[in-house]
C-alpha cells in the first residue's frame, strides 16, 4: 500500500524554509557592502545586520551585544564549551574540567571530549526519564574543578526537557558557567528565563531559516577564548566577514516562530498525541522513549519496536512515502545504536528505533500517511528482524 | 522485477546498477557498511568500505536516478567473515574471505533481507553470466566473457537457488576498459577509481600483521619433512601452504633448492617446509559440496582451486556419502593445495559444483 502523498516527519533534522526567512535573505543578500567597511555601502550593509541583530535580541530578551553569529548550532556549541572552558582555565588553572549531559548532542559531547588531556570531560548521567541526575551533578561539581556545565534544553532524539533552573543553580553554586544547546527547543519549549543560563546555542535551519547560520547567545561577562581568529569581528572571538543576509533570515524566522509558538506548539502536541495513539493501536508492544508524563517539547515522538530491523523499517517507511529517522542524522548515513538511549539505560538491542518529528508544515494528513504505512512496514521489518535476530 | 543493487562505491557495481535500471527493473541501491570503524577516505586501492566509498555509491545512485541507502551489516560481516577468517587461519587453513562474504553476506544476509523486503533479486557488479542451462532449464552459472576478470569461481559457492535470484549485468562485458568507458558516458563519477585489491578489512594490506594482532603470538618450530628443526616462527597463522617467501630461514636447503610450506600444524605449532615436488598433488579431497546439477563418479570436469588460477582437467573419482569426501583426480599435478581453499568444478564454462578443500591425502 503505497500512499500518493509524502509525509515529511524529520523536522528535528531540518525543517522547511519559511517564506519570510527566504524573503529576508533575498532582500538582504542584494545589499552590496561589507558590514565592517566605513563607506556608504558598508554602512547600508551594517544597518541590515544591525536591524537583524536588534530583532533577534528583542525576541530573545537580551542585548544585541550578547549575540555571536555562527555558521550553525555545532559551531555555537564549540565556541561555548571550548571557548568558555579554555578561558576559565587560563584565568584559574584549577578549573580543569567541564560537565556535559551524557545524552547531549555530539556537538557538545565531542567538543568536551576533545579538550582532553588539559581539561577533563565529566559526563553527567541521566535517569531513565532522561533528566540529568541531580546527585550525580552535585558529585561532578563538588571539587570545584568544573568551569562549564552544559545540558541541552530539549534532547534532539527524544524531545525530553531538562530542568535548566535546577542545573543552573547547582552549577553556579560551584562557580561554573551554564551553557544550553537550545537548538531543538525554539518554538517548542519555553526558552530559559533571562539570567538562567550564561550561554545558549541556536540554529537557523531548525526554525525555518537556511542552513548556514546560528547564534551563540553569550553573556559578555563570561570570558570566551576565540575559536576562529582573524579580523577580530564579534568581540574577537569569532572572526570572519559578518553575514547580514543569513542574520536577516534568522531574525525573520525566529520572530515568526516565537510569535506563533503558543498556538503552534499546541497544534503539534495534538498531532503528536494522534501519532502515539495510532502507533500504539497498530503495535501494542511499542515502547515510547518519552512517555507522556515525562516533561518534553512535544514535537518529537520517539518509539522503539521490538523485533524489527532498524534499516529495514526506515527503508520501508521511505518507500511508503514517510521521511523519518532512527535517531539523529549522521554523516555516513549509517544508523547506529543511540548514545541517548544508552545514557537513559534503555536497551534497544533487537529493536528498531523511530524518530518522528513534527514542524510548522506538518498536517493531520502527514499523521494519516504514517499510520497507513506503518502496519505493513512493521510487519516486514519484523520479518527481516527475525532472519537475523 | 524489483531489484536491490549492492553498490560498493566502485565502478563495477555502479555500472551494474545502471544497467539493471536501464533494463526496466525497479532498482534500489544499497551500500553495505561492513566495517565497524570505517576510515573516512580511501588510500590507494586498499579497503573497500570507507565513508568516501559510501559517498561515491550515493553519487552514482543519484546519477542513475534510484533511491539509495546505507545498511549496517557490520555485525553479520564481523561474525560470519572476519571471525571465520581468523578461526580458519588459527586452525591452519587458508580461507578465502571474499568467497565467504559472497556466500554468507551478499547472497545470504543481503539476499534474504531483500526478499523479506519484497525484492525479487540482488544485482552486483560481478563478472559472471547467468543462463538457464541447468536441469529442466534451472539457472546455471557461467564464466564471464571477460576471462581475465571472471569471478564465477568466487560465486559458485552460492549454489543454484541464490543464483536464480541474482543479476550480474556485467557478465558479458568484453573487458574492464569497456566498463570504465560506460561509467564515464553514464557520468557515474567512478570511472577512474582504482580497483580494489587485497582483503577489505585489512586496511594496511598486512595480512600477517593483522593475524598476529588478532590471534596473538604462538611461537613454534619450522621443520623439514623428516622433522628436523630448521628455525622458529611466531605463529603458524602467519603461514599458508605453498608459501615460499618470508619463511625466515637463514640456512639454504642442502640441495640449494627453494623451500615451500608443505603443511601447517597448529596443534603442534609446527610449520613443515620442503621442496616443491613434495607440495604437488594430483588428487583433491573436498567437503561441503554445493552442486548445480546431478553429478556422478567418472564425470570429466575441469577443476580450479584459486581465484586467478587455471582450470585443470580431471575427473570425479568419488562423490561424498556419509563421512566420505569428494575426490577429484587431476591430469596434471598442482602445487599449494591448502585446506580451506575453494574448489570449483566446471564443464567448459559452466559451473558444476563448489566445495571446500581438505588436507591432502
Amino acid at each position: 500500500m503505497v500512499s500518493a502523498g509524502r509525509a515529511y516527519l524529520d523536522h528535528a533534522a531540518t525543517t522547511a524554509l519559511r517564506p519570510a526567512a527566504r524573503e529576508a535573505f533575498l532582500a538582504a543578500s542584494d545589499v552590496l557592502g561589507n558590514p565592517t567597511s566605513v563607506h556608504g555601502s558598508g554602512r547600508r550593509a551594517r544597518a541590515v545586520l544591525d536591524e537583524a541583530l536588534e530583532s533577534i535580541a528583542a525576541d530573545l530578551g537580551v542585548r544585541r551585544s550578547w549575540l555571536i553569529l555562527t555558521s550553525g548550532g555545532t559551531e555555537a556549541d564549540n565556541l561555548a564549551v571550548r571557548g568558555a572552558a579554555l578561558a576559565a582555565q587560563a584565568a584559574d588553572p584549577a578549573r580543569s574540567a567541564v560537565a556535559v549531559c551524557a545524552s547531549d548532542h555530539a556537538a557538545v559531547l565531542e567538543t568536551a571530549r576533545s579538550l582532553a588531556p588539559r581539561i577533563a570531560a565529566r559526563e553527567l548521567p541521566v535517569t531513565g526519564r532522561g533528566a540529568v541526575d541531580p546527585d550525580a551533578l552535585d558529585r561532578a561539581l563538588a571539587d570545584g574543578a568544573v568551569s562549564v556545565v552544559s545540558a541541552a534544553l530539549v534532547n534532539n532524539e527524544t524531545g525530553i526537557l531538562q530542568d535548566l533552573a535546577s542545573i543552573s543553580a547547582a552549577a553556579r553554586a560551584h562557580g561554573a558557567v551554564v551553557h544550553t544547546d537550545a537548538v531543538q527547543a525554539v518554538g517548542h519549549a519555553a526558552l530559559p528565563a533571562p539570567g538562567t543560563v550564561d550561554l545558549m546555542s541556536l540554529s537557523g535551519h531548525k526554525i525555518g531559516a537556511p542552513v548556514g547560520v546560528g547564534v551563540l547567545v553569550a553573556d559578555p561577562a563570561v570570558p570566551l577564548t576565540a575559536q576562529s581568529t582573524g579580523g577580530g569581528q564579534q568581540r574577537g572571538v569569532r572572526s570572519g566577514t559578518l553575514d547580514a543576509a543569513h542574520a536577516a533570515s534568522l531574525a525573520a524566522a525566529l520572530h515568526e516562530v516565537l510569535a506563533e509558538a503558543e498556538a503552534e506548539s499546541a497544534r503539534l502536541r495534538d498531532l503528536a498525541a494522534r501519532l502515539r495513539e495510532g502507533i500504539a493501536r497498530i503495535d501494542p508492544s511499542v515502547r515510547f522513549t518519552a512517555p507522556e508524563d515525562v516533561p518534553q517539547a512535544g514535537h518529537i515522538v520517539h518509539a522503539t519496536f521490538p523485533g524489527a530491523d532498524q534499516d529495514a523499517l526506515l527503508f520501508l517507511l521511505d518507500e511508503r512515502g514517510v521521511d523519518s529517522s532512527g535517531g539523529s542524522a549522521c554523516s555516513a548515513g549509517v544508523q547506529r545504536g543511540s548514545h541517548v538511549l544508552e545514557a537513559m539505560g534503555v536497551d534497544a538491542r533487537g529493536h528498531a528505533m523511530l524518530r518522528l518529528s513534527l514542524g510548522w508544515t506538518s498536517t493531520a494528513e502527514d499523521v494519516d500517511i504514517v499510520l497507513a504505512a506503518l502496519p505493513e512496514a512493521l510487519q516486514r521489518a519484523r520479518a527481516v528482524g527475525s532472519l537475523f535476530g | 522485477m524489483k531489484v536491490l543493487a549492492a553498490m560498493s562505491g566502485g565502478v563495477d557495481s555502479a555500472v551494474a546498477a545502471a544497467r539493471a535500471a536501464e533494463a526496466g527493473h525497479e532498482v534500489v541501491g544499497v551500500h553495505m557498511a561492513l566495517s565497524k570503524d570505517r576510515s573516512q577516505t580511501r588510500v590507494g586501492s586498499r579497503g573497500c568500505c570507507t565513508v568516501e566509498d559510501a559517498s561515491d555509491a550515493r553519487v552514482a545512485a543519484e546519477r542513475i536516478g534510484i533511491p539509495y541507502y546505507v545498511w549496517d551489516l557490520s555485525d553479520d560481516f564481523h561474525d560470519l567473515v572476519v571471525e571465520d577468517f581468523l578461526s580458519e587461519y588459527a586452525a591452519g587453513r587458508t580461507p578465502n574471505p571474499c568467497v565467504r562474504c559472497n556466500e554468507r553476506i551478499k547472497f545470504a544476509s543481503l539476499l534474504e533481507r531483500a526478499k523479506a523486503l519484497g525484492f525479487d533479486a540482488v544485482c552486483t557488479g560481478h563478472y559472471a553470466s547467468i543462463r538457464a542451462e541447468g536441469p529442466g532449464g534451472a539457472p546455471s552459472l557461467h564464466r564471464s566473457r571477460n576471462s581475465a576478470k571472471d569471478q564465477s569461481y568466487v560465486l559458485a559457492v552460492m549454489g543454484p537457488e541464490a543464483i536464480g535470484s541474482s543479476l550480474f549485468p556485467l557478465g558479458d562485458m568484453a573487458d574492464k576498459q569497456a566498463v570504465r568507458e560506460e561509467a564515464r558516458s553514464r557520468r557515474l563519477g567512478v570511472s577512474t577509481k582504482p580497483d580494489s585489491y587485497d582483503i577489505c578489512f585489512i586496511a594496511d594490506g598486512d595480512t600477517r600483521g593483522f593475524l598476529e594482532r588478532s590471534l596473538g603470538e604462538a611461537p613454534g618450530e619450522i621443520v623439514d619433512a623428516d622433522g628436523a628443526v630448521l628455525g622458529t616462527h611466531r605463529g603458524t597463522h602467519g603461514y599458508t601452504i605453498g608459501q615460499r617467501k618470508g619463511l625466515g630461514l637463514h640456512q639454504p636447503a642442502a640441495d640449494g633448492r627453494p623451500r615451500y610450506v608443505l603443511d601447517v600444524r597448529p596443534e603442534s605449532r609446527q610449520v613443515v617446509v620442503g621442496a616443491a615436488e613434495l607440495l604437488s598433488t594430483s588428487r583433491l579431497l573436498a567437503r561441503d559440496l554445493v552442486v548445480f546439477e546431478p553429478l556422478s563418479a567418472g564425470r570429466r570436469v575441469t577443476a580450479q582451486i584459486r581465484a586467478h588460477g587455471e582450470a585443470i582437467p580431471g575427473r570425479i573419482e568419488q562423490l561424498p556419502a556419509g563421512e566420505e569426501l569428494l575426490e577429484v583426480s587431476l591430469e596434471q599435478s598442482v602445487r599449494g593445495v591448502a585446506p580451506g581453499q575453494t574448489l570449483v568444478l566446471y564443464d567448459g564454462d559452466r559451473v558444476l559444483a563448489a566445495a571446500t578443500l581438505e588436507r591432502r591425502a
